[in-house]
C-alpha cells in the first residue's frame, strides 16, 4: 500500500473509530470509502483495499459497493468537479445545450477529467433545485439558472 | 454563491405555516434561535405524555407517511413500540431522490434543529436508543447544518444520555449516501447502512419487524416526521381538524416548470391543484399549460383540465393519479412530452439496481419502445409499452420497478401521446 505512513496512521486511527460505533464492522463501510475518497480525491485500488483490511472482507467485496455508488469515482475527478443536471426539468429548460456545449468546451466527457486535473464533468440527476432550473454543481455547490454561456463563464472562472 | 433555503420558499415569513414557519425566519445554525422561535417544546411534551400516549396522538392525528406511501405513521410506530426484539432503530430518510423533489433539502436547510428534535421524539415513543439520518449524498450544505444541529444538541443535554433528566437516553448518527436513487427505498437504505450494495430487500418482513441490522426499525421520511411537532404541541385534535377526512395536516408541495415563482409550497390537504398553481403565480404570460406531473417520474401527469382535482391522497387516487413525494411539474405547450418520457424512462433504466428481472429488462425494453415511437412507430410498439409496463407492475420487488411505467402509461391514456402516429408534440 502506497499511503505515507503518517497517512495510513491517521487513517487508521479514523476507522477504528468509525468501526466500533456499529455492530459489525461491515457497516463502516460506506463512510470509510469517503473517508479514503476524502484522502485522495478518488477510491484508488489503495484505498479499496485499505477499506477490505479494515472491516475484513475481500477488495472484490468491496469493489461490488464502490461501484454501486455514483460519487465514488474510480479514476480521479479535477478539483472543480463540475456537474450539469440533465434530469427532465433542468433536460427542457436547457441542460441538454449546456451539457453538449460545455462538454465540447471543454473537451472531456461524462466523468472525465481535463489533462490538468483541473475540471471534471458529470451528467447528474436531479439535484434538488428544480425551482432554478437549469442547473450545475461545482463541488456539489449549486448555480440557478445557468445557460450555454455562462456555463462556459463558470469553467473560465474557477481554471 | 448557492441561494439560501429561504429562497425556495416564497411563503417565507407569513402567517399560517406551520411546518415552514421556521424557514427564513430564524438562524438555522443557531440552537438558542430554534428554542426561542418554540423548538423543544415537542419534546418536553413527549416526555410528559409517555410513549404510548404520544403514538396515541400521532394515530389520532391521522398522520400518514410523506415520503410517497401514505402508510398511517402511527401504526407503524406502534407495531415497532410492541416488538419485543431489541435494539429497536429509527432511520430518517432524508435520500430525497425522486426528481423533482426538493422539499426535505429545504426543510433540512432551514430548520435543521427540527429534524433532530422530531428524530428524538419518534425514537423515544418507539423505543429506540439509536438513530440515523441517511442523507442524500449530494446535500453538503444539510450535512453541514444537520452535523452542527446533533453537535449542538448534544451539548445541551437534547441529545445523549439521560436527555433532559428524562431518563432516555438517544442519539442520532448522520450517514451520508453515495449518489444511487434506489437507496431512498428503505430496505436499500438498510442495506447500505450495514456496507453493502444499496439493494432492496422483498417485503415482508416489513420493516417494523425486521429492519436494520435485522431488528426492529421505524423509517420515515424527513416531512413526516417535522409534523409530529406541531402534533405535540397543538394536540391531535387541532392537527386533524386540518385537511381533509383522509389526509389532515398540511402538505409540502414543490413546484417547478412552467409557473412565475416554482418553489416549495405549504397547503392545507385540500386545496386544488389550481389553487397552487394560482398560488406560484400562474403559468406566465404567453404560454399554455400542457399538463402537470404529479409525483415525479414514479407519479403521473394530469391535463389542463383537471385542475379541479384536490390535493389530497384520496383525491388525486380518486382521478388516477398520486400525491407521491409532493412533485407539482408544470410544462407548456413548447415541451416535447416525448423527450420527457425518454428521460423519464432513461433514468429508470440508469437507477434500476438489476436485482430482479422485470425491471432489469423492463426498464430497457421501455426505454426501446420509446425511442422506436418516437421515430414515428407505431401501435405495436404502445401495446408492447402496455405489456411490459403490467408485468414491472406486477412482478417488481420494489417500489421502483412497480412506477417505473407511471408517468409513461399516464401521458398515452390521458395526454394522447403517440396517438395517431403523434410525436408527442402537444396538439
Ligand atoms: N421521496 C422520494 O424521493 C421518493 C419517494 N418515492 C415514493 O415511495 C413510494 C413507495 O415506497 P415503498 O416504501 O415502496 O411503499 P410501501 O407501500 O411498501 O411502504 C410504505 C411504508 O409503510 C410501511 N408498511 C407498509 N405496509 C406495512 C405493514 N403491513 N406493516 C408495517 N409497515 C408497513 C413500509 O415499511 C413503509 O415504511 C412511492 O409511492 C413513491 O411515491 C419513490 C421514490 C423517491
Ligand atoms: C425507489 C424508491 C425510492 C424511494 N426514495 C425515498 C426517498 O428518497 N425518501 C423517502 O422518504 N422515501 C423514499 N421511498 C419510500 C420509502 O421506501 C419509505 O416508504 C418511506 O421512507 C417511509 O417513510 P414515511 O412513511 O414517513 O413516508 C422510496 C421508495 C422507493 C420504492
Ligand atoms: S424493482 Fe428494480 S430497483 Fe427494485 S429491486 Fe427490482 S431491479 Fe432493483
Ligand atoms: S431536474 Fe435538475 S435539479 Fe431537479
Amino acid at each position: 500500500m502506497s499511503f505515507a505512513p503518517e497517512v495510513l496512521e491517521r487513517l487508521e486511527r479514523d476507522a477504528k473509530e468509525i468501526i466500533a460505533r456499529y455492530p459489525k464492522p461491515r457497516s463502516a463501510l460506506l463512510p470509510l470509502l469517503h473517508l479514503v475518497q476524502s484522502e485522495e480525491g478518488y477510491v484508488s485500488d489503495d484505498g479499496i483495499e485499505f477499506c477490505a483490511d479494515a472491516v475484513g472482507i475481500t477488495p472484490a467485496q468491496v469493489t461490488g459497493v464502490v461501484t454501486f455508488y455514483t460519487q465514488y469515482k474510480q479514476e480521479p475527478v479535477g478539483d472543480y468537479h463540475v456537474g450539469v443536471c440533465i434530469n427532465s426539468l433542468c433536460a427542457i429548460m436547457g441542460g441538454d445545450q449546456i451539457w453538449r456545449e460545455l462538454s465540447e468546451y471543454v473537451g472531456v466527457g461524462h466523468d472525465e477529467a481535463t489533462e490538468d486535473g483541473k475540471v471534471s464533468l458529470e451528467r447528474i440527476e436531479c439535484n434538488a433545485a428544480c425551482d432554478y432550473a437549469p442547473v450545475m454543481m461545482v463541488n456539489w455547490e449549486f448555480f440557478d439558472d445557468m445557460t450555454p454561456a455562462k456555463a462556459k463563464q463558470l469553467v473560465d472562472d474557477i481554471r | 454563491d448557492e441561494p439560501p433555503a429561504r429562497a425556495a420558499v416564497p411563503q417565507a415569513g407569513q402567517d399560517g405555516l406551520v411546518l415552514l414557519r421556521r424557514v427564513g425566519a430564524v438562524d438555522p445554525a443557531s440552537l438558542d434561535d430554534y428554542r426561542a422561535a418554540g423548538g423543544y417544546l415537542a419534546l418536553r411534551r413527549a416526555f410528559a405524555l409517555g410513549p404510548a400516549a404520544i403514538i396515541r396522538e400521532v394515530l389520532d392525528a391521522g398522520l400518514v407517511g410523506r415520503g410517497g406511501a401514505a402508510f398511517p405513521t402511527g401504526r407503524k410506530w406502534d407495531a415497532t413500540a410492541r416488538q419485543p426484539d431489541h435494539p429497536h432503530y429509527l432511520v430518517c430518510n432524508a435520500d430525497e431522490s425522486e426528481p423533482g423533489t426538493f422539499k426535505d433539502r429545504v426543510v433540512m436547510e432551514g430548520d435543521p434543529f427540527a429534524v433532530i428534535e422530531a428524530m428524538t421524539v419518534a425514537a423515544y415513543a418507539t423505543g429506540c436508543r439509536r438513530g440515523f439520518l441517511y442523507l442524500r449524498g449530494e446535500y453538503p450544505r444539510a450535512l453541514w447544518l444537520l452535523t452542527n444541529a446533533v453537535e449542538r444538541a448534544r451539548e445541551r443535554n437534547l441529545l445523549g444520555v439521560d436527555i433532559l433528566g428524562s431518563g432516555f437516553d438517544f442519539d442520532v448518527e448522520i450517514r451520508r449516501g453515495g449518489g444511487a436513487y434506489i437507496c431512498g427505498e428503505e430496505t436499500a437504505i438498510f442495506n447500505s447502512i450495514e456496507g453493502y450494495r444499496g439493494e432492496p430487500r422483498s417485503k415482508p418482513p416489513f420493516p417494523v419487524e425486521k429492519g436494520l441490522f435485522g431488528k426492529p426499525t421505524v423509517v420515515n421520511n424527513v416531512e413526516t416526521l417535522v409534523n409530529v411537532l406541531p402534533i405535540l404541541t397543538g394536540g391531535a385534535a387541532a392537527y386533524a381538524a386540518v385537511g381533509t377526512g383522509g389526509s389532515t395536516g398540511t402538505k409540502l408541495f414543490c413546484l417547478s416548470g412552467t409557473v412565475r415563482r416554482p418553489g416549495i409550497y405549504e397547503l392545507p390537504f385540500g386545496a386544488t391543484l389550481r389553487e397552487l398553481l394560482t398560488l406560484a403565480g400562474g403559468v406566465p404570460e404567453g404560454r399554455r399549460l400542457r399538463a402537470v406531473l404529479l409525483g415525479g417520474a414514479a407519479g403521473s401527469f394530469v391535463r389542463p383540465g383537471e385542475l379541479d382535482i384536490p390535493l389530497t391522497f384520496e383525491g388525486t387516487r380518486a382521478a388516477g393519479a398520486s400525491l407521491g413525494s409532493g412533485v407539482v411539474l408544470a410544462l407548456d405547450d413548447s415541451v416535447d412530452l416525448t423527450g420527457v418520457l425518454l428521460r423519464i424512462a432513461a433514468f429508470f433504466r440508469d437507477e434500476s439496481c438489476g436485482q430482479c428481472v422485470p425491471c432489469r429488462v423492463g426498464t430497457v425494453r421501455q426505454e426501446e419502445a420509446l425511442h422506436r415511437l418516437a421515430r414515428g412507430s407505431g401501435p405495436a410498439d404502445v401495446a408492447l409499452l402496455r405489456d411490459v409496463g403490467r408485468a414491472m407492475r406486477d412482478a417488481s420487488i420494489c417500489g421502483l420497478g412497480q412506477t417505473a411505467w407511471n408517468a409513461v402509461e399516464s401521458a398515452i391514456d390521458r395526454l394522447g401521446v403517440f396517438a395517431d402516429g403523434e410525436k408527442g408534440r402537444a396538439s
